[in-house]
């Protein structure tokens, strides 16, 4: 059950990785961070099965760090769009050389 | 059990898959709450009762509902263009994800089957004060600086977010 629990947890990670680096729309780029998150959080529910219940305290503190991430970074996203009237993250080129 | 388990895991698959792929923002959230909530389960089949709670509370309820407003509130809910990178970079992006793949695969695959002491601590502590005491107990008296850090760190979050996102008047 542990092993499979951290197999499935590295394929979501791989797959939210894979999100992050192919997507251009902002908003679905956050929502693979956070799927990255929970695959974390997976690895670590499992192996709180193997050392005691110390992994999910962990994933207590992650969840409420990943809350107060989606809170300033939709925020920070909201405000962008102001600006460049888009979220495709190609526009933003402000810092590009 | 363990059947459970695989259909669960392959929920979650599909669902992360979904948020990758789907063409409109409303999509990819959908297929995420799929997912959160698939990722509930295998957490309830680990006996973490308490987060699986919490994780469909504040995860697929909360969290999922504050990108729904922002998707709403800026309108981006007809946004069906294709915005998947092409060429060079998804075959790099496949190389980055292959390599984790591939080195966590190994690594999974040299330790074997796993197991540890944690299993029947954490079954007696949940017989002993509840799902909720189990983890409630180590919060307030071992954990309880971190866990009044994160209240300011929430109150950090909040003055920041309204800072960044009204109007400048």
């Amino acid at each position: 059950m542990i092993t499979e629990s951290l197999v499935l947890s590295a394929i979501l990670f791989v797959i939210g990785t894979f999100g992050v680096l192919v997507r251009r729309n902002a908003i679905i780029m956050f929502l693979c961070i956070e799927l990255q998150l929970n695959a974390v959080n997976l690895s670590l529910v499992a192996f709180s099965r193997m050392w005691g219940i110390e992994g999910q305290l962990f994933v207590f503190f992650v969840m409420t760090v990943a809350a107060a991430e989606a809170a300033v970074g939709l925020a920070i996203i909201i405000s962008i769009f102001r600006h460049y009237e888009t979220v495709n993250v190609d526009s933003f080129n402000l810092l590009k050389w | 059990m363990s059947i459970l388990f695989y259909v669960f895991a392959g929920l979650a698959i599909g669902g992360a898959v979904g948020v990758v792929m789907a063409k409109s923002p409303v999509g990819s959230l959908l297929f995420m709450v799929t997912t959160l909530a698939a990722m509930a389960g295998t957490f309830v089949l680990l006996e973490a009762h308490f987060l699986a709670a919490i994780q469909i509370i504040v995860y697929a309820g909360a969290i999922m509902v504050l990108f729904l407003f922002v998707i709403m509130l800026l309108n981006l809910g007809h946004d069906y263009q294709k915005d998947l990178r092409g060429g060079a970079f998804a075959v790099l992006s496949f190389g980055v994800i292959g390599g984790i793949a591939g080195l966590l695969a190994r690594q999974l695959g040299a330790t074997g089957s796993l197991s540890g002491p944690g299993a029947g601590a954490i079954d007696a502590a949940i017989a002993e004060h509840g799902a909720l005491g189990a983890i409630a107990e180590p919060l307030y008296t071992t954990y309880v600086v971190p866990f009044e850090i994160t209240g300011i760190l929430l109150l950090v979050a909040i003055v920041g977010a309204l800072v960044l996102a009204k109007r400048e008047v």
